[in-house]
Order: structure tokens, then sequence, then C-alpha cells
């Protein structure tokens, strides 16, 4: 009995669509959960009630729509609902993608860096384009705090400057990370019951208990760090654009 | 490329626990050649989100919220102007019970005052009445008395002529009798 944490991770392709260049672009399980989670919403969304008092289905999905409209108002202010569908679709792409990747032998698309990567750059190109499309040259007092001694300014400049190229990094990491060691640790305590049950026979079954209910309230967490990091990634984005929307702070 | 995924889907089709082995050495995330087919299946699929979810969700779900904030708001309206407008009915049952009340308050004044002011006058007119009575009554005694008082001076003249004549034999002179008397009642008096 060989535990492979990792192999939840793979891809693993279904079929080939094309080439682009010499890369091959195939139908993979990774892609088919993109459009499980896009389907998902789509039904929460379009397929729930119109009632006035609203059902179970309704009720989530107005409360996803307020929870994102209000983290957008008190974040960036009302300019910030201008990019409502954007923030609303990054929230429930990852936060669906992320619940659903808790059910046992699903696929986590969010477990992978390219696609956390592509995520945040979409954020930081569009904080970056709207941002100098709507102030001009203005945006970039964004590195120039006011208030700073003038003979720190370059110092402070430099760091700025830093830390706003390194937002996708730390943007993509953060979701990514938080995700692969999650399911790596449910994979390795999970795994830990069915290797001492093979092992050691009725004793090992007996001492699974341990790393089976570790699993039960990992999974627990898990939940919440799925819904957590999807809101801290919508929120960073909310903060973000508020950069883009109202430059000098 | 194609060689290389073709190769690897059939080495994984596999249980997940399985030791088949076949990872092809990289740690997935990190395996450059799935990330093609990652970014045009995640740009696809978020640009098929991003679409439903401008076009058609958030206008969904918001007009729901809004139609249910504006009739939220519409009822409140209607409920406050009923509650005014019960306010004001209210006031103005007070204001008439007040003017009501002050009213009768001055009826039962006046009432009071009319009645007042009619016995009084039967009063006064019933106390003349005694009045004038009791000065006649006055008056008949006085007279009385002073008929009743000459009367005994007569009385006292021939009482005192008689008990002289009785005494001295002699009927004393009528005038020296009556001064007599005079004086008595004089000293008397």
């Amino acid at each position: 009995m060989k535990i492979d944490p990792i192999h939840q991770f793979n891809i693993e392709p279904l079929f080939t669509i094309g080439h682009i260049g010499n890369h091959t672009i195939a139908f993979t399980n990774s892609t088919l959960y993109m459009f499980v989670a896009v389907a998902l919403i789509s039904v929460l969304m379009l397929a729930s009630g119109r009632q006035l008092v609203p059902g179970r289905l309704q009720s989530v999905a107005e409360i996803s729509y307020e929870f994102v409209a209000s983290t957008i108002r008190s974040t960036a202010g009302a300019e910030g609902m201008k990019f409502f569908p954007l923030i609303f679709s990054l929230f429930m792409f990852i936060c669906v993608s992320n619940l659903v990747g808790i059910i046992p032998y699903t696929f986590t698309i969010s477990s992978h860096l390219i696609v956390t990567a592509a995520l945040a750059l979409l954020v930081f190109f569009t904080v970056l384009i709207y941002g100098v499309y709507k102030n001009g040259l203005k945006f970039f007092k964004i590195f120039v705090p006011s208030g700073v001694p003038i003979y720190i300014l370059p110092l402070v400049m430099f760091i700025e400057i830093l830390s706003f190229f390194l937002r996708p990094v730390s943007h993509s990491v953060r979701l990514f990370a938080n995700m692969l060691a999650g399911h790596i640790a449910l994979k390795v305590f999970a795994g830990f019951v069915a290797m001492l049950g093979v092992s050691l026979g009725a004793v090992g079954w007996l001492g699974g208990v341990m790393p089976l209910a570790l699993t039960v309230a990992l999974t627990a967490l898990e939940l919440l760090v799925a819904f957590l990091q999807a809101y801290v990634f919508a929120i960073l984005t909310c903060i973000y654009l508020n950069d883009a929307i109202h430059p000098g702070h | 490329m194609a060689e290389s995924h073709g190769e690897k889907s059939g080495q994984k089709a596999g249980a997940h626990t399985e030791a088949d082995g076949g990872h092809g050495g990289a740690f997935p995330p990190f395996d450059s050649s799935t990330y093609a087919s990652q970014l045009v299946s995640l740009a696809v699929a978020f640009v098929a989100l991003y679409i439903i979810v401008s076009r058609f969700a958030l206008p969904r779900v918001g007009g729901v919220i809004e139609a249910r904030q504006n009739m939220i708001e519409g009822d409140l309206a209607d409920a406050q102007k009923l509650k005014d407008e019960s306010a004001a009915a209210l006031k103005a049952y007070e204001n008439d019970l007040a003017a009501a009340r002050s009213r009768a308050q001055a009826i039962s004044n006046e009432t009071r005052e009319k009645l007042n002011a009619a016995s009084e006058a039967e009063r006064k007119v019933l106390e003349d009445k005694l009045t004038a009575k009791l000065h006649d009554a006055e008056k008949t005694i006085a007279a009385t008395r002073a008929t009743a008082m000459s009367n005994v001076r007569g009385i006292a003249a021939d009482a005192a002529t008689a008990i002289v004549q009785r005494l001295t034999g002699a009927v004393p002179d009528g005038a020296a009798v009556n001064s007599a008397v005079d004086a008595s009642l004089k000293g008397q008096a």
C-alpha cells in the first residue's frame, strides 16, 4: 500500500482538441471541472426562483450577490461596482471550484499555480490598465505615499513599486498553496487509515480511528479554507482595484 | 507533446492511491506541458462565466432583490401613511372630545348659575315678604301694648280710688289720683 498524495493533482487529458504552435491543447480533467464550476454557478444564479420570499437555492444566490456587492462597496466604494461582474465571477469561480474539490475523487482547479497565476494576472492587468486609463499618469501616485520625508522617499518608492509588482505573486501563491497543502494533508491522513488497517489488521483498523477523526476535522477546516481563500482573493482584488479607482490614498 | 499526453493518460487510468508509479516525474502543478491546455480551458471557462454572470445572472438576481426592496419600501411607506392617517384621526377625535367636554362644562356652569340666580331671587322675595309680615306683627304688638298700657292707667286709677275709699271712707279727688298714678307709672318706668 503506497500513499501518493500528489496523484490527485495530476492533469489527465481526456481528449485532444488541437495544437497552438507546438503546444497540445487537450480537454483535461481540469477543463472538465472548470466547466463544472461554471455550470454550477450558472444553475445557482439562473435556475433559482424569483419569489418574493426566497427559497433555499434563491437565498444562496441572493446571499452571494449581496455578499460580493457589500464587499466591493466597503473596500472600493460605489465606483467599484463597475467591476462587480468581474469580482463576482472570480469569487464564485474560486469558491465553487474549491468546494467541489473537497469532494473525494474530484479535481481541484485552484491547486494549480498556473490557474491561480492567470487569475491573479488578470486582476493585476485590470488594475494597471484601468488605473492608467482612468487616471493617466496620476495613477503612479500610488507609488508615492503622501507625508513621507523626502530623504526616505526613494526607499519607500522602491518598496511600493516592488510590492506592487509582487502582488500577483502573493495573490496567486496564497490560493494555490492553501489548496495544495490542504489537499495533501487530507490525503495523507486519510491514507494513514487505510495503511494502518492493511498493515496491522484489526488493531490497525481500530487505531485508524484517530487519523479518520483528524481527516473529518481537516475536511471541516478545508471547507472553511475553501470559502475563506475565495473571499481573500476577492477582497484583495477589491483592494487592488481601489488603488486604480482612487490612486491618491 | 501530444504523445506525452497520450502516454500519461494511458498510465493514469487507475484509482487514486494506485501504486502505478507513473507521474512522468514532475510535480503536477509545475508540469509545464499542461499549462497551455489549462490556460486555454481557463480562458474559455472564465470568459463564458463572465458573460453569463454579467449578462444574465447578476441582472436577474439583482432585479429580484431590487424588486423586493422596492416592494418592502412601498409597503413601509403605505404603512407609514396609514399610521399617520390613524394618528390624525385619533387627534381629531381627541380634539372633538375635548371641545365637547368643555362645551358640556360651559352648559353645566351656565345652568348652575341660572338656577342659583333664580333661587336667590325667590329667596329674596320670600325674605321680603317675611320681613314685611314681621314688621306688621311688630306694629300690632306695639299697638296692642300701647292700648294695654293706657288701659293699665285707667285700671290703676280706679283701683287706687277704690283702695283709698275703703281705707279712708272718702272718695279722693279724681285729678289727684290721676297725677299720683302718673307719678307712680313714671317712677316705675
